[in-house]
């Protein structure tokens, strides 16, 4: 059966919409209801009753008078009710506004003259032959009812036009007087049907008239079940409540309108009526007073199951909920490897994974079940117990301590045990928003005491987590072939490059980073104990040689015990990242240490920072997890880590403020500094003001007056920097961290210690906020460097009032691009997603959607995985010429072909990454016009 | 012809594929014309290429020559349709 069933697609290839006329409301009803009353005193659902048993069933062990079938059997069957008098749908008032207005109030006619009709139809049949959607064919019947709309008088009958209005939510009003829903029913039965097709309405499917509603469609009892309480009462659906309001007053119209009741009541209720059903569709409608439950919350009614984040689309089918998944806070810890995941007792006793009982392990799974729910091991420690045992007939029992024996003396194969997690388990783990494939991978569990998710901070870039009170998911494979496929295809080691630019995402971030420098910066060098210490992270038992020895004393050089975790044949060469910036000789940069020069696995020289074993940036990660594979990368960065952070601890590392302390005199020199360039800009102004300034080609004088300002203010803050920075040394924590690249920048520390600088709001100096000035503080007109947002303090030093507001003015600018970005490229990425989601890159290199047709004859065009590439090339030249012919290129050579390679690739892409706080956007289209 | 757009710098290279040749893509490709991208008789590119080539039918093969960034050359074919 199965087996027949493979290989056949079907493909949906229009959808039509339409109305429902009353006829086939009442021919697909199942009952007709006409009582308001739902149970009788014994508890059975009263004949045509809102919860008649034609409608379905809901409790277990009837049957549905309509199909005979049981509760999952019977899919629900629809009723009706019968409306006294017409009402109006809410969700069509538009249309029949339009309706109205565009058709004659006596014959029912369009508006518009036979030719017209005539062309408006042929323009349309010519959109529709074009190709056009929907949408675009809405623009033309838009257009032809708007020039209906238009006209005063009946091109046919000769009848003089009312003015038709919409008294919100569902009044209609011809020239001031009231159209009853009757009245409105009979107007859009008039319309031809030749003449609807012109206004883009089908009429064998959507007869306008069928938009106000004679019988209204009573949805089956399983969409709207009762629940019975504890207490034995029963509690109503809210949709059942609200028909059940509609049903009493349609009740109470029939017989007051039989009666012959004074006119003026029968309206009353007749609103009434219309009321009930208005709100019974949607209770959100504006202009009316939702409907309220006794306790006074709001009925959710049709739109409101639909609506919304928490609508049945958006809740229930873009997204579902799952069972054997956890989620909680996470935190740091890195002792853990890159490729697990610690997992809290409390999660694991809940999370099981399937085990199915067969000859080899059925002694060893009965001992399982046997020690009950929740076992510890000899030494107290967790150990994995069975939550639940499964019958081959699927029934299930649920193991506890009391029946633990019993039930595992019953035990045999063709059962399925579902086991509490151990170490070693493969599971998911996911954090939100899951914009890339490393979004969610898989981790090895290691159950942990204590509340949180834990894992090793080298996996914090592709989660993009910090432990600031992040959460994630994670997940448990339930079944051989998924945790097999978890394992090949998502394991954190499998991820350390990139498909996103061909390098690492995986690697050291901030103190590994300074580890890394402080235990490989030119001599540093350690002793037996620091050795021991440091060694002790990683598996290494064998104290190498010593490198030297003074005084008796015998030391180690940083870079030969990093040396020790690398693999024995690596060789490479390449700048570190406290290299100076710029072409610089080969003499400068050995004189800083950021050569890193690699022979035969032993780091000769250089200095191994972000450049070397960073995220993103890391040029070692990047050559061992290519031409070692992942698992001798996997390893690395496991020891790499560990081993920087032993070298942190010893050396202790902390940052301050004091950091940031420069000399007075260097302060003074500073504040002289910046004096000069404010003097420099009022000169500026001044001769701008004599008409003396000369102009730039291309530019307005006022322009060129700006543009001279901000660069000699962009200069003095650089000079500033610098001055602030010739004290600062790499001894400096803060130095160390930003030169190493670690964390912050030389620029945050010259703002921090030198000068904060101009601030602009759209690239140019602040100018807006009072008429002719940026504030009442300054003369207007005043084009000085202060006056127009010049911060010459620094953040250590404070700012005066007025700085404060302009730095808040150009922060103000960072974090609306901020949002306005994150909300667009979410949107973007989205549609982009819902886009491409099924294409997929078949055997044969091809990518192909759904319906097998080719959509790209080869991936990327030149069938390279970019996760796979360097760089985003298939092959790495230099690299391979170099293990061919054994010969060392030039430092400067390869230096310049490594730029090169890195080509459409700048340090920003890299970091450039969508922040999680992603402004909420609605599910389908940008607002529309209205 | 007002202007070939085939000579403009941003429309890669199309060419009519001979129905011998066609035959031998497919079978490469091991696919049925239907699973070829499209291109619409009434695409300029078409137009063009029937002022050179005289008539072309729905059912023939287009092979379009791009300059790719990642490739250098890339091939691709395009099946025309009709209108
Ligand atoms: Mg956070
Ligand atoms: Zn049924
Ligand atoms: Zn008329």
């Amino acid at each position: 059966m199965m087996s027949s069933m493979r290989g056949v697609t079907k493909r949906i290839q229009s959808i039509k919409f339409a109305l429902l006329s009353p006829d086939e409301i009442r021919r697909m009803s199942a009952t007709k209801i006409i009582t308001a009353d739902t149970y009788d005193d014994d508890g059975f659902p009263i004949d045509m009753g809102l919860m008649d048993s034609h409608l379905g069933v809901i409790e277990p062990g009837l049957r549905c008078k309509t199909c005979g079938g049981k509760v999952d059997d019977c899919p629900g069957h629809f009723g009706h009710i019968d409306l006294a008098m017409p009402v109006i749908h809410v969700g069509y008032v538009k249309d029949i506004k339009k309706l109205l207005q565009a058709t004659c109030r006596k014959c029912g006619r369009l508006l518009l003259t036979r030719q017209q009709a005539q062309e408006y139809m042929a323009e349309m049949e010519q959109v529709e032959e074009l190709g056009g959607d929907v949408t675009e064919v809405g623009y033309v019947t838009k257009e032809t009812a708007r020039e209906a709309q238009k006209r005063q008088r009946c091109p046919h009958c000769g009848e003089e036009q009312g003015k038709v209005t919409l008294d919100k939510p569902t009044t209609f009003r011809e020239d001031g007087h009231k159209l009853t829903p009757k009245e409105v029913r009979e107007r859009l039965e008039r319309i031809p049907n030749e003449d609807l097709r012109v206004l883009g309405m089908n009429p064998e499917v959507a007869r306008p008239e069928w938009m106000v509603l004679t019988a209204l469609l009573v949805p089956p009892v399983t969409v709207r079940p009762s629940i019975t309480l504890e207490s034995g009462d029963r509690s109503e659906d809210d949709l059942t409540h609200k028909l059940v309001d509609v049903l009493r007053i349609n009740q109470r119209l029939r017989e007051n309108r039989d009666a012959g009741a004074p006119q003026l009541i029968v309206e009353d209720l007749w609103e009434l009526l219309q009321y009930h059903v208005t709100t019974y569709f949607d209770n959100q409608t504006s202009g009316i007073p939702p409907a309220r439950h006794r306790s006074g919350r709001p009925l959710k009614t049709l739109v409101q199951r639909l609506k919304g984040k928490e609508g049945r689309f958006r809740s229930n089918l873009s997204g579902k909920r799952v069972n054997f998944s956890a989620r909680t806070v996470i935190s740091p810890d890195p002792i853990l490897s890159i490729n697990e995941v610690g997992v809290p007792v409390e999660a694991a006793r809940e999370l099981t994974v399937p085990v199915h009982v067969q000859a080899y392990n059925s002694e060893i799974v009965k001992q399982w079940v046997k020690r009950g729910p929740a076992p510890l091991g000899p030494l107290g420690e967790y150990a994995p117990g069975v939550n639940y045992v499964i019958r081959p007939d699927g029934r299930r029992i649920r193991v506890t301590d009391k029946n633990a024996e019993v039930v595992a003396e019953a035990v045999e194969i063709g059962y399925t045990v579902e086991r509490q997690l151990v170490d070693g388990d493969i599971v998911l783990f996911n954090r939100q928003p899951s914009l890339h494939r490393m979004s969610m991978m898989a981790h090895e569990v290691r159950v942990m005491p204590h509340k949180t998710f834990r894992f090793n901070l080298a996996v914090c870039p592709p989660y993009n987590a910090d432990f600031d009170g992040d959460e994630m998911n994670l997940h448990v494979l339930q079944s051989e072939e998924a945790r097999a496929e978890a394992r090949v295809l998502m394991r954190v080691q499998e991820h350390i490059l990139s498909p996103r630019f061909g390098g690492p995402v995986i690697g050291g971030i901030h103190d590994h980073i300074t580890g890394s420098f402080l235990l490989t910066y030119k001599e540093s060098k350690f002793t037996r104990e620091e050795v021991t210490f440091i060694l002790s992270k990683i598996d290494i038992r064998d104290l190498p040689a010593p490198d030297v020895k003074k005084g008796g004393k015998e030391f180690w050089s940083g870079k030969a015990l990093f040396s020790a975790i690398l693999p024995k044949d690596l060789s490479m060469t390449f700048k570190s990242s406290i290299a100076p910036k710029g072409d610089i000789g080969l003499k400068e940069l050995k004189e800083e240490d950021s050569l890193v020069v690699i022979k035969d696995g032993v780091v000769l020289s250089g200095t191994i920072d972000e450049n070397g074993v960073g995220a993103f940036k890391g040029k070692i990660l990047d050559k061992l997890a290519r031409d070692y594979g992942p698992d001798a990368a996997r390893v690395f960065i496991d020891k790499g880590t560990k081993m920087a952070i032993g070298a942190i601890m010893i050396r202790g590392f902390t940052t301050g403020i004091d950091d940031e302390d420069i000399p007075e005199e260097a302060k003074k020199q500073i504040s002289d500094s910046l004096r000069t360039a404010i003097e420099k800009v009022e000169g500026l102004v001044d001769s701008y003001k004599r008409g003396e300034l000369e102009q730039m080609p291309g530019r307005s004088l006022e322009e060129t007056l700006e543009v001279e300002a901000m660069k000699i203010l962009g200069r003095a803050r650089d000079l500033a920097g610098q001055i602030a920075g010739k004290h600062l040394g790499i001894e400096n924590s803060a130095v160390i961290m930003a030169r190493s690249g670690a964390r912050g920048s030389m620029l945050n520390l010259s703002q921090m210690a030198g000068s904060i600088g101009q601030q602009a709001v759209r690239g140019e100096r602040l100018s807006r906020g009072y008429w002719n000035r940026t504030l009442p503080h300054f003369k207007k007109g005043d084009l000085g460097a202060e006056a127009k947002g010049f911060v010459k303090s620094s953040y250590k030093s404070g700012l005066h009032p007025t700085e404060y507001f302009f730095h808040a003015m150009g922060g103000r600018e960072g974090l609306v691009d901020t949002a306005v970005r994150t909300s667009r490229s979410g949107y973007m990425q989205r549609r982009l997603i819902n886009a491409l989601e099924d294409l997929k890159v078949k055997e044969d290199g091809t990518v192909r959607n759904t319906a097998d047709t080719i959509i790209q004859f080869k991936f990327g065009e030149d069938g390279v995985d970019p996760s796979r590439s360097v760089q985003g090339r298939a092959v790495d030249i230099d690299d391979i010429l170099q293990e061919v012919l054994g010969e060392e290129p030039s430092w400067k050579e390869r230096l310049r072909e490594q730029e090169m390679a890195s080509y459409g690739l700048t340090e920003k892409d890299m970091y450039v990454e969508i922040s999680e706080e992603e402004v909420e956007v609605e599910e389908e289209e940008p607002p529309s016009e209205e | 012809m007002r202007f070939n757009v085939l000579e403009h710098q941003l429309v890669p290279e199309h060419r009519l594929v001979a129905e011998e040749e066609a035959d031998r893509v497919l079978k490469a490709l091991k696919i049925t014309r239907d699973q070829l991208p499209k291109i619409r008789k009434s695409d300029p590119v078409i137009q063009v290429l029937e002022k050179i080539e005289g008539p072309i039918e729905e059912g023939r093969i287009i092979r379009v020559t791009r300059v790719s960034g990642t490739a250098g050359v890339s091939e691709a074919y395009r099946l025309v349709i009709g209108r």
